[in-house]
């Protein structure tokens, strides 16, 4: 697979059309303790609804909440029980597994520092670092490395290796870039098809007509057999669902090939889009549903080919915030605040759902509609940072992510 | 009153321009008419002043010189194969017969030269009987490329691209393909000589350098094409090609069923025997660039179109040229495209009629043309109906992303995937001016916005580029689903995608 050193410009990053994730050295702590610890960051563009990843079944508001859109262990479709509270959706057989062998935890209630509902800022703070939007230049992965004392190297400096059409903000900054370019760009989703058409319908009759038509010719090649894996109670899947599968593992996969690789990078960073459910959410059949199953087919591709380095590993999976606690008008929900962080691998202590959990009820909920943040994100990865890299907590507090003193590293996350 | 100016201004813009760039809108919001007949009379305007690119007789010659280096090789080659089928029936150990065909240099057939943009899969086996192994793009290829990086990039970097546009209405309307035989290194220069030198100037002169050309002759065949009894056609018994002739008439000037016979088409063809190039095999300094041959002309008096021309060699086709171009058939004719081109599809019936007369008026003057059409009503009062043609589009959003591709080829690729790639129209009528043509490729756009979109979203504010791009054209609709996007480059493909961007 080639592989282009690119220094993060502004500039390169046009260039960069590649898949990217971020590429580091082994930390020199870590080494001197005959670890090779891997981390790799995925950024869920979109804004997940954990309610309806991780649900928590054990709330007695939680139903009510929901009405028949909540997963329940009893359900049409089950969900996977986590604990006496938490069950996960039951599109994540593979994360149940490694949730079962102690390499999975769910992080609930949790949320960045940003309070405002935009896509774009809400993902500039989750991967800035920073508390308020704005600061585009550096990701708080990329300014990590700077905090990692580099290795007697063989490749002449610490580097960032970042996957996905676009260069995830995570992992840019001063550290220099690689780039993998992979075989397939992501196609064009289904839910970007799908607003486009609802502005054409609104706006523009011939154009909705023009994408109408195309929509129908995929249908019809995707009856074609293409998929011969059809959905949940035999109803077809969404459309595009087994490219987004194939995207997302071909990804996960490719970075999980570098990075197990004696002499390959240690830190990588990458997105996956499509979760913002205003309308139809699928939590358990349909859209939703189809997006958590390729996220959960991406960890098993990592897991797979990670091999033995799977045990230093810390797969970490983030949003830039959550949804709605209630469905909204159409199926689906509308952006919110707190959700779910999840982390894998098989260096984890895991088993384990760490929630302080704020609770259902209408006056629990923040600014009365969501699910209200009690752990701020940056902990959770702050305590992977320093457990698993051993970054040092001033430089996490002040550099990595600039002013959080006060917000001490979540500890005891890894084995 | 200043919220009309820069709606004109974004409109204009996308009309006659190539979209806004950065602070466009702001820059043409106190007078948008003024700022188009400004653009048209800025000095050299439409020119490209670029000492590195090499005239159509230079591209000729180069092309015609790596054809003979590939020819050689070929020859080689296959001598190589017959020496080496004979040494196999002579017994000699087979594994002696593949090496040498793996020690032929890299000179080989261009699969880029005729073939177009898609790249072919390489040949790796090292077989002998197999296709050469493809070294990369040729010569002629890689003129192209050069030309096509030069026009997109004198498209973005213009202010607002009225006389840009201008151009590749009339390359279009004059088109010559990369396809056909040695025309692939001479499209760029075609462009250059006999396109931009003319833009803003008479267009019986335009005319003139077109139909003489090169590119135009090898196009339509008039390079080979023998009056009967002209010295060569009796020698050679060789005759008459009338490919370029009735084109001329159809589509260049008069118009289709307008007042010319198929005896007109004939007799135009026999005046414009002789116009050919100079053999780049006989000719090593001037081969490829234009030549009467007199002995390849048909003598004698020829009527076309109602009027008698006395042959006087070369003069001859020029006399005729000059009067199509003064033809009132050939100004309404023009002044419908131009109108179909920039306004809509059934343009105005007044605003044609103020273009051809405008052209009747002042002898075909290009540039007064180009004023009476931006400073008509209908132009400014027209709904913005007309889907941009691929390449316009393409160049509109980079312009509005504020990227400059650093490398020409990608852009050539959405153009052929959009289905209008780069000087290379399946017909001598250019690529169509209607919607219809184009609104079905709408769903390809939307992969190419996707892509570009994601390629540029970590450079960008959508909201910003909205403002810059579209400003008061955008629609509440719009602007709601751009800022309601789950991610930059899903708010950036949904612009690039809106029927305000799309339209125009």
């Amino acid at each position: 697979m080639p592989i282009n050193l690119h220094a993060a410009t502004r500039r390169e990053l046009f260039l960069a059309s590649g898949a990217l994730f971020a590429w580091a050295y082994m930390p020199k702590i870590a080494l001197a303790e005959g670890r090779d610890p891997r981390l790799l960051v995925i950024v869920l563009r979109g804004a997940l609804d954990g309610l309806a990843a991780v649900a928590p079944v054990g709330d007695p508001d939680w139903v009510a909440l929901r009405g028949d859109k909540a997963l329940t262990l009893d359900g049409k479709t089950s969900a996977l029980p986590l604990d006496s509270f938490f069950a996960l959706n039951p599109a994540m057989p593979n994360v149940h597994r490694l949730y079962k062998q102690g390499q999975a935890i769910f992080i609930h209630a949790a949320a960045t520092p940003y309070r405002e509902r935009s896509h774009f800022d809400g993902q500039d703070v989750l991967e800035s670092g920073v508390g308020k939007p704005g600061f585009t230049d550096t990701g708080w992965l990329n300014r990590a490395l700077s905090a990692i004392e580099p290795t007697g190297r063989v490749d002449g400096g610490r580097k960032i290796f970042a996957a996905g059409p676009v260069t995830p903000l995570v992992v840019r900054g001063p550290a220099p870039v690689m780039s993998w370019t992979p075989p397939r760009l992501a196609p064009a989703s289904d839910d970007t098809l799908m607003r486009l058409l609802d502005l054409y319908r609104h706006t523009d009759v011939d154009l909705a007509r023009v994408l109408e038509e195309r929509i129908g010719l995929a249908a019809i090649a995707r009856s074609g057999g293409m998929d011969a894996n059809p959905g949940q109670n035999g109803a077809p899947r969404p459309a595009g669902v087994a490219q987004v599968r194939a995207y997302f593992a071909e990804t996960a996969g490719a970075a999980a090939k570098f990075m197990v690789r004696p002499d390959g990078p240690r830190i990588g960073a990458l997105a996956f889009d499509g979760w913002d459910t205003h309308a139809d959410e699928g939590v358990a059949s349909g859209r939703l549903a189809a997006l958590l199953g390729a996220l959960d087919g991406a960890i098993a591709v990592i897991e797979t080919e990670m091999k033995s380095s799977w045990r230093e590993t810390v797969v970490a999976v983030v949003t830039e915030f959550g949804r709605t606690a209630r469905i909204n008008g159409t199926d689906g929900t509308d952006h919110g605040t707190a959700t779910i962080a999840l982390l894998a691998g098989g260096a984890l202590k895991g088993g384990r759902v760490i929630a302080n959990w704020p609770g259902l009820k209408a006056a629990q909920l923040h600014e009365g509609r969501d699910l209200k943040p009690t752990i701020d994100v940056r902990a959770v990865i702050k305590g992977v940072l320093a457990d698993h890299l051993r970054i040092n907590e001033q430089a996490l507090a002040t550099k990595v992510f600039p002013d959080s003193a006060l917000l001490k590293p979540m500890a005891g996350l890894l084995v | 009153m200043a919220v009309d100016l820069k709606f004109e201004a974004a409109s204009a813009l996308h009309r006659f321009g190539f979209g806004p760039r950065a602070g466009s809108i702001a820059a043409l919001a106190s007078d948008p008419r003024g700022a188009l007949l400004a653009e048209l009379d800025r000095p050299s305007i439409g020119r490209i002043s670029d000492s590195d690119l090499l005239t159509s007789g230079e591209a000729a010659r180069a092309a015609f010189d790596f054809r003979q280096v590939q020819r050689a090789a070929r020859l080689a080659q296959r001598a190589e194969r017959e020496i080496n089928a004979n040494a196999a029936k002579n017994a000699v150990p087979p594994t002696v017969s593949q090496a040498p065909a793996d020690q032929i240099p890299s000179a080989q057939p261009p699969a880029m030269e005729n073939g177009g943009m898609e790249a072919k899969p390489n040949q790796s086996a090292p077989n002998a009987n197999a296709a050469p192994r493809n070294p990369g793009p040729g010569i002629p290829q890689q003129i192209y490329l050069e030309e096509a990086k030069v026009r997109i990039d004198a498209a973005l970097s213009s202010e607002i691209g009225f006389v840009e546009r201008l151009v590749w209405f009339w390359s279009n309307h004059f088109c010559v393909s990369a396809d056909k035989g040695p025309v692939r290194a001479l499209c760029g220069a075609y462009e250059r000589e006999a396109i931009r030198a003319h833009v803003l100037g008479r267009f019986a002169d335009m005319l003139n350098a077109v139909e003489s050309h090169p590119a135009m002759l090898l196009y339509l065949d008039n390079a080979r094409s023998i009056g009967p009894n002209s010295l060569a056609g009796v020698f050679r018994g060789k005759g008459l090609n009338e490919n370029l002739a009735r084109e001329i008439l159809e589509l260049h000037t008069l118009g289709v069923r307008t007042v010319y016979t198929q005896d007109d088409v004939t007799r135009f063809a026999n005046v414009i025997t002789g116009w050919t190039i100079f053999p780049p095999r006989q000719e090593p300094m001037r081969g490829g660039e234009f030549n009467f041959n007199a002995r390849m002309h048909e003598p004698g008096p020829q009527k076309v179109v109602n009027r008698t021309y006395a042959d006087t060699g070369v003069d001859q086709g020029r006399a005729v040229l000059s009067d199509l171009a003064r033809h009132p058939a050939t100004a309404k004719h023009l002044a419908q495209k131009l109108a179909r081109h920039f306004i809509a599809d059934q343009p105005p019936q007044a605003l044609v009629e103020r273009l051809a007369k405008r052209f009747n008026d002042t002898d075909g003057n290009l540039k007064e043309v180009a004023k009476t059409l931006v400073t008509s009503p209908e132009a400014w009062n027209a709904p913005r109906s007309k889907i941009k043609r691929p390449g316009e589009w393409i160049v509109s959003a980079l312009r509005a992303m504020g990227v400059t591709p650093p490398d020409v080829r990608p852009v050539m690729q959405a153009h052929n995937l959009l289905g209008e790639p780069l000087w290379r129209p399946t017909a001598p009528k250019g690529f169509s001016d209607e919607n219809a043509a184009w609104i079905d490729g709408l769903a390809q756009r939307l992969d190419i916005a996707n892509q570009m979109a994601r390629r540029v979203a970590a450079l960008v504010e959508p909201e910003a580029v909205v403002d810059a791009a579209l400003g008061p054209l955008a629609s509440a609709e719009t602007r709601q689903a751009i800022s309601r996007a789950e991610s930059r480059p899903q708010a950036l493909a949904l612009l690039l995608m809106a029927p305000e961007f799309q339209r125009r």
